[in-house]
């Protein structure tokens, strides 16, 4: 914990430093050179997903299947932005609890005005 | 060393206290929360008024130009990376590839609200005003909030990037690229939701 907390207090290994891979192999610099490549892998990951929303939503496919398909590729690629680019995959627990604390309300506010539809 | 700089290297060594991060990172999360439920607000209208919309609701491309806004979209994740590449050069303490990763965040982000103004200018032409009913309204509150969020967060970038220039962020306290990184990620993640229900479905 305590390694931990150096981390996290360093200038240069603030947040995706703070993952235990980056405390094994003992520095920032390290660590960065193997996000580097992620951060571009996830780029590729949201263009592509992008392109595939485009063309299903043109397909032609039953109407609860596209909806579906789009809402769940949109939610992977919001996923993928906030673990990776935001670094909440690398943030402490108790930060992430925070993040993720407005989608209960959140999911309220859309999903049960949903069901009355 | 004496005890009162014992006691200074002491403080500064202490674990950061409460969520473990530093407190800029915490504010412009509890910031984005509260956003998360601004946008939740205005989605869960359009659900609403869209399900609920007693005349039929036009199908993705018939009044809205998708390949324009799919290259628009692509902009903005571009915009993304070059954000996050900004915070991993910082990082390394390689100071021209912050400032040249952030200045191309900040113009590639102005270039995304320029293609929406063009968007909005030609939508208007044809007749597709705020005023057309609920699709309407509810797309130029949905999108043009967005737009308003992403033009701050140029002005910020900009900002960012002369103090870049100024030398103003080092491999040890780089704390405000980091916070306008995660607005502007989220900025980008709106706009992914909002891509899908508003221009897709």
């Amino acid at each position: 914990m305590s390694e931990h907390h150096e981390h996290t207090e360093s200038g240069s290994a603030r947040s995706v430093e703070a993952s235990a891979a980056a405390a094994a192999t003992g520095g920032g610099a390290i660590a960065a050179e193997h996000k580097a490549p992620r951060y571009m892998a996830v780029f590729g990951g949201l263009a592509i997903l992008t392109l595939i929303e485009v063309g299903v939503a043109f397909l032609g496919l039953p109407r609860a299947a596209t909806i579906l398909a789009l809402l769940g590729m949109a939610v992977w690629k919001a996923l993928l932005v906030a673990l990776y680019y935001m670094h909440l995959r690398f943030e402490p627990g108790l930060l992430r609890l925070v993040a993720a604390a407005p989608l209960v309300p959140a999911a309220i506010l859309i999903l049960l005005v949903m069901l009355e539809y | 060393m004496t005890s009162h700089a014992a006691t200074v290297e002491s403080v500064l060594r202490r674990p950061e206290p409460g969520l473990g991060v530093y407190d800029k990172k915490v504010g412009m999360w509890v910031f984005l929360c509260s956003e998360v439920m601004f946008f939740a607000g205005l989605i869960g209208s359009y659900v609403i008024l869209r399900f609920g919309a007693s005349t039929s609701w036009p199908m993705p491309g018939e009044v809205l130009n998708v390949p324009i806004t799919a290259a628009n979209t692509f902009l903005l994740i571009c915009s993304s990376v070059t954000m996050v590449k900004a915070f991993a050069a910082i990082e390394q303490g390689n100071q021209r590839g912050l400032r040249g990763f952030l200045l191309a965040t900040a113009l590639i982000g102005a270039l995304f609200v320029t293609v929406q103004i063009f968007e909005y200018r030609e939508l208007i032409h044809h007749g597709f005003t705020p005023a057309s009913g609920l699709y309407g309204a509810s797309f130029f509150t949905m999108t043009g909030f967005h737009g308003f969020h992403v033009t701050v967060g140029v002005i910020c970038l900009l900002w960012a990037t002369q103090k870049a220039f100024r030398g103003g962020y080092t491999q040890e306290d780089h704390e405000g690229v980091e916070v306008i990184g995660l607005y502007w990620h989220f900025v980008d993640l709106v706009w992914i939701i909002l891509f899908t229900i508003v221009y897709l479905i």
